[in-house]
């Protein structure tokens, strides 16, 4: 009787220990939650809503501080989408390759560069668009504008830049849940395809593809998600300046608008940031909630 | 991966959009290696002669004129180890919950919907989190310690997803055969469950190492940036309240404030060897996996 009742309380307090682990998770998502928004809304009183998330002009150590976040949030929607933009076909396409149309050869070199391209820190990325990618885009610059008195040289710190790395850091997303999607398509469907005449392209592009689609649609998703978190290595290419999101202009995004200013902003100009940190939240929630339904559907059509 | 071949009748007369698509999809594929092979090569030619002992083994300091990273690598170190030991058996934890006690109900799902959210938010808010709570709520400041409890959050999805799919492998006539002897459910989890899927969960763990490595916007803000090495032995421990810069991190000041780029680029040799065998590692780790699970 004895020994039973010791190896009830072990069982017991095993289940107990393993239950809090799980609800560690849970409680992890609350308080970030709870302190963004504890954080990130007094600043919506000290500078109003309107003048702080439409304004234009982002001057926090003037004489009278400026504090509009709108040129910042239009950067990241752009640099995020253009990325998106490029990136997704590229990432299909290279997907196709390793499912459908490369021999176990060739996939085993490009499959490994792929997962090589996912874990290079992002400091990498950014060191690298520093060195190779903001030279060149000076030299454009400089044919540009050359006849245009009113631009404001950036060296080749721009948008541009920022968006040609945020679309290889979120290749190897792309690649990876759409190449998954794509080789978890019954092969019956190709076969039908096929025999009814369509070629092997038009079986990929009319019939794979589209079967493979909410897993595509996860990995863009994912994709978006990764191009507006990503901090540091487009801190180091896209300059330093509050701008209208265009090609060359030197931009700000939420995130390196943290990265640059977190370190020595007080007051006021401390309590924005984190605004902006609370609207980055809000745009990511938003894509967690669409991956959540997507992966609902998928579940839903196996 | 695998090659789907079907004998296509239109194979004689090759339409020229299937022409266009077949370059794009091959060009596609070659520029994903082209561009990795560019970035070692690169990095290798520029930052390969900066790396040796010396820039492994001494801290950058004018006074000596020294130039190296060796407090880097020891914060590095440190940040892995405090996050991996109290990450780890949270994570294994949840995951055995999640297998193995929890019913199907609202409690799970919403375990379940925490765990893909924090693994969908970006590193930056973790950075951001990390210095409000444990910086300055609990008045931890720029320290290894905040910086390491900030990654605890963020890799904690990393080895609770892993542990699961390993979980999921093991055979159910193990769990069987175990309670049917007699086993408890805690003494059948401990001899047999977790065994069998070790493999699993070292694998979720290199990944975690592999994601520390790589981090950087998460630490900025908690760990600081600091590069002294400990004086000895016994001031590793109190180096855990003290600020310290990670490999990545020091990347970042050299490329940036400092203009220092010989250092960076040694640095990104470094970090890309490291990353390189963490995925070689969980490489070889995925295969002996597969073997278990066929058998």
């Amino acid at each position: 009787m004895k020994k039973k009742a010791k190896l009830n309380i072990v069982e017991t307090t095993a289940k107990y220990i393993f239950t809090i682990c799980a609800v560690i998770a849970i409680f992890a998502v609350c308080s970030i939650t709870f302190y963004m928004i504890l954080k990130g809304t007094p600043a919506f009183k000290t500078v109003g809503v309107l003048d702080l998330l439409f304004g234009t002009e982002w001057q926090p150590t003037a004489e009278e501080p400026k504090y509009g976040i709108l040129f910042i949030i239009l950067s990241s929607i752009v640099g995020t989408g253009a990325s998106v933009l490029i990136g997704v076909p590229i990432g299909l396409l290279t997907a196709v390759f390793l499912t459908e149309v490369s021999d176990k050869r060739l996939a085993a070199v490009v499959h490994p560069a792929v997962e090589l391209l996912a874990a290079i820190p992002s400091v990498i990325y950014g060191l690298l668009g520093l060195m190779l990618l903001n030279p060149v885009m000076y030299q454009l610059e400089k044919l540009i504008f050359a006849n245009s008195p009113s631009h404001q040289f950036t060296g080749g710190s721009n948008m541009l830049s920022a968006i040609i790395v945020l679309a290889i850091m979120i290749l190897p997303t792309v690649v990876n849940v759409s190449a998954s999607s794509i080789s978890a398509v019954p092969n019956e469907l190709r076969a039908a395809s096929l025999a009814v005449g369509a070629s092997k392209i038009q079986t990929i592009f009319k019939v794979t593809i589209p079967a493979a689609k909410s897993g595509i649609m996860t990995g863009v998703v994912l994709g978006i998600g990764r191009a507006l978190g990503e901090a540091m290595a487009i801190n180091m290419v896209a300059g330093g300046s509050v701008n209208l999101p265009l090609p060359f202009n030197s931009v700000r995004f939420l995130t390196t608008q943290l990265v640059s200013e977190m370190g020595y902003a007080e007051g006021t100009h401390r309590e924005v940031l984190f605004t902006v940190g609370l609207v980055l939240y809000v745009f990511i929630m938003i894509v967690n909630f669409v991956l959540l339904k997507l992966r609902r559907e998928a579940t839903e059509d196996e | 991966m695998n090659n789907h071949t079907g004998t296509s009748l239109s194979l004689g007369r090759k339409r020229p959009t299937d022409m266009l698509l077949y370059f794009l999809i091959y060009f596609c594929a070659a520029l994903t290696v082209i561009l990795l092979a560019g970035i070692i090569i690169y990095v290798f030619v520029k930052g390969i002669h900066v790396v040796d002992l010396g820039f492994l083994t001494s801290v950058t300091s004018v006074l000596q004129g020294t130039v190296g990273i060796a407090g880097n690598i020891v914060n590095t170190l440190m940040i892995i180890l405090i996050t991996m030991l109290i990450a780890t058996p949270i994570g294994v934890g949840a995951a055995i919950f999640l297998s193995e006690y929890a019913k199907p109900g609202k409690l799970v799902s919403l375990i379940e919907f925490a765990t893909e959210t924090l693994s969908g938010i970006p590193s930056i808010i973790f950075g951001l989190f990390g210095m409000m709570f444990f910086g300055q709520t609990l008045g931890l400041g720029y320290s290894i310690l905040t910086g390491s409890l900030t990654l605890i959050l963020m890799v904690l999805p990393l080895i609770t997803r892993n542990t699961q799919e390993a979980l999921k492998t093991v055979p159910g006539s193990y769990l069987q055969g175990a309670i049917g002897l007699g086993a408890g459910k805690w003494h059948t989890i401990r001899t047999i469950l977790l065994p069998s899927s070790l493999p699993g969960i070292i694998t979720g763990v290199i990944l975690a190492i592999g994601r520390i490595v790589g981090e950087s916007a998460a630490l900025l803000f908690t760990a600081g940036s600091a590069k002294m090495l400990p004086a000895g032995i016994t001031e590793l421990f109190p180096k855990i309240f003290e600020s310290g810069g990670t490999m990545t991190v020091q990347l970042y000041l050299s490329a940036t404030s400092e203009g220092d780029f010989e250092t960076a680029f040694g640095i990104a040799v470094v970090l890309l060897v490291l990353v390189f065998f963490i995925n070689l590692g969980t490489k070889k780790l995925a295969a002996k996996f597969d073997v278990t699970r066929k058998k």
